[in-house]
């Protein structure tokens, strides 16, 4: 209100100025409402998880299912401890995090303090090329190519078609591309005067890169990390195809397993009756990535936030 | 060894061109990484394309199958998914840009969760679908209608998010002289700020789509069908290009039946039409890309 009085004149009775008031007004108001909009989804997803989750924890205990270790949710004796899906989950995300993560800081290192404003124009289009390839693309790769041919003939390895590694491996390509865009932002945003300051001193770009920049930018570089981490938690398709559907709790990344997503979809995937168990567990799963994933965004945007407060 | 004060030595060159050969070797990698995607994915899937392909409905028979079904469901998906972002986020846009005050904190509220809900995992919002606009309040069925609303909520925080900065772009003194010469805000908005902007708002809102179109695990959650052999509407099931290679990879293949090789073909097309929304965006963002 105070923002429309200001520009809108008040002294000369000016034909149609009240009309136009409230014009303006309830353009305003539209605008808001169709703000609104995001929060309702926020509120729409908390709701239709909690709803059914509440139902899921009735039949099953809370502990059960957050400290269990068995997950048979279908097959009798049915079981719904959730940890071989959590397990699952962050093995595979520190798999993609180990490729990721070298991949993107190294990229990102390079586009900030190396390139010319030509080669960032060639190589970033690239980047977000393989940012945009659908999940699902991902997931085929690994079962036709990046498992039978790279791990298998290439490395020699042993292990199932279905497997942690190479969905963790490929998840990593997939997770990279974030890390690299959200710290080269951070980095760029380092002031050109640390940077001089460091040469002016006798450091070369090397020491300059690592010692000066990449600590300076280390908030956003965390923030670009766990948000990645976060995408990997929620990837679904990769797991679904390539990493088998087995509910185990094991470390050994040559096995199939389950993760928090997967197990979701492949519910979700027969039409499952409404109110039946399997049903809620689709609910009381998906609150759990929701919470996971929720926590990791708002300690991503908080980092974020530090290092725009800082340089901008 | 050296004349000038401070000039590097010699190992101290060398870590330093080996440390620019690690880096370059970090993009290196990655782009050899998608080289190989898609060179695999055509060599693979390329022996596909045929008219008959495109026209050709679902068969349990893999040669006569093709992915009409599933091209219309997408195109039909986008459309729906279009008609609710472009709206809905530019009008989001506008009002944080233009309206909203930062020290409000409802407005700082409003755009954490906007951040928070462009990380939320995909399969969560296949969640919200099925919950809400399939089966709960609205319930829709299995539809075309919920297909569509889900994938643009699930993009509607990119369109928000890039429109935003294409509106920020703007520079003040634009809507300063508007006001001066006597137009009010939604005036000035309307006239200058936002056409101003559009080049970077249509940027923003094909990349959305670009996301939209290949997303897989939402439409399994609504109950995207697998066999579909007519032309979808916007209140029919319906399939969708990814639901429809989903299927296919799933399916083991034989000597009879090789499901693998339509996969691959259906990730061509699906590949061919991401390249084509994405080279659009690049072209609009090179086009019209102005330096105030």
């Amino acid at each position: 209100m105070e923002v429309l009085s200001s520009t809108t004149t008040r002294a000369a009775p000016v034909f149609g100025v009240a009309r136009r008031r409230r014009s303006e007004d309830a353009i305003r108001v539209g605008l808001l409402l169709a703000a609104l909009v995001s929060v309702l989804t926020t509120t729409g997803i908390v709701i239709s998880l909690a709803r059914e989750a509440i139902g899921f924890f009735a039949d099953v205990g809370i502990g059960e299912f957050l400290f269990g270790t068995d997950w048979s949710p279908i097959i009798k004796p049915q079981s719904f401890g959730v940890l071989p899906l959590v397990g699952g989950t962050f093995l595979i995300t520190g798999i993609a995090l180990l490729v990721a993560i070298p991949l993107g800081l190294g990229s990102a290192i390079y586009l900030s303090e190396y390139a010319g404003p030509r080669t960032r124009r060639r190589v970033k289009p690239v980047l977000e090329l393989l940012a945009g390839v659908p999940t699902i693309v991902f997931g085929f790769f690994a079962i036709v190519f990046f498992t039978p041919t790279v791990l298998v003939d290439l490395l020699g390895m042993d292990l199932n078609l279905f497997n942690a590694l190479s969905a963790g491996i490929v998840m990593g390509f997939m997770v990279m591309p974030t890390i690299a865009s959200v710290s080269e932002d951070a980095m760029s945003a380092v002031p050109a005067s640390l940077r001089e300051g460091a040469f002016g001193l006798g450091a070369s770009r090397v020491q300059t890169s690592l010692r000066v920049v990449f600590p300076a930018a280390l908030s956003g570089i965390v923030a670009s990390i766990v948000l990645g981490a976060s995408r990997a938690v929620g990837e679904t398709m990769i797991v679904l195809i390539a990493a088998g559907q087995v509910a185990a709790l094991t470390a050994d990344v040559r096995d199939p397993m389950y993760t928090m997503t997967s197990f979701i979809a492949a519910i979700g995937k027969g039409d499952v009756a409404t109110g039946t168990t399997q049903y809620k567990t689709i609910f009381a799963v998906g609150a759990l990535l929701f919470a996971i994933t929720l926590v990791m965004n708002l300690i991503s945007i908080r980092f974020v936030r530090k290092y725009r407060q800082v340089y901008e | 060894m050296s004349a000038t004060i401070g000039a590097p030595r010699r190992s101290a060159r060398l870590r330093g061109t080996a440390f620019k050969v690690l880096l370059l070797s970090c993009i290196g990698i990655s782009a050899a990484m998608l080289g190989t995607l898609l060179i695999k994915m055509g060599v693979e899937g390329v022996g596909q394309i045929s008219p008959s392909f495109i026209t050709d409905y679902a068969s349990f028979v893999a040669d006569k199958a093709g992915i009409r079904a599933a091209l219309l469901g997408t195109l039909w998906l986008m459309a729906v998914c279009a008609a609710f972002i472009i709206p809905v986020g530019v009008a989001t846009a506008v009002y944080l840009e233009e309206y909203a005050d930062d020290s409000r904190w409802w407005n700082r509220a409003i755009e954490v969760n906007i951040q928070n809900l462009a990380a939320v995992p995909s399969i969560v919002y296949g969640i919200l679908g099925l919950a809400f606009l399939v089966r709960g309040p609205f319930g829709v069925g299995q539809v075309v209608l919920a297909g569509g609303l889900t994938l643009g909520l699930l993009v509607l925080p990119v369109v928000i998010i890039t429109g935003r900065e294409a509106i920020r772009a703007v520079p003040p003194s634009i809507r300063e002289g508007s006001m001066a010469l006597g137009a009010t805000q939604w005036q000035t908005i309307w006239r200058q700020v936002l056409p101003a902007a559009i080049p970077g708002i249509a940027t923003g809102l094909i990349l959305a789509l670009s996301r939209a179109i290949g997303e897989t695990a939402p439409l399994i959650m609504v109950g995207a069908a697998t066999f579909v052999a007519f032309d979808p509407s916007l209140n029919s099931t319906f399939t969708a290009l990814p639901i429809q290679i989903f299927d296919w990879i799933s399916r083991p293949s034989n000597s009879v039946n090789d499901y693998a090789s339509l996969a691959a073909g259906g990730i061509v097309v699906l590949m061919i039409l991401l390249l084509a929304m994405n080279a659009v965006a690049i072209w609009l963002r090179n086009r019209y890309e102005q330096k105030w």
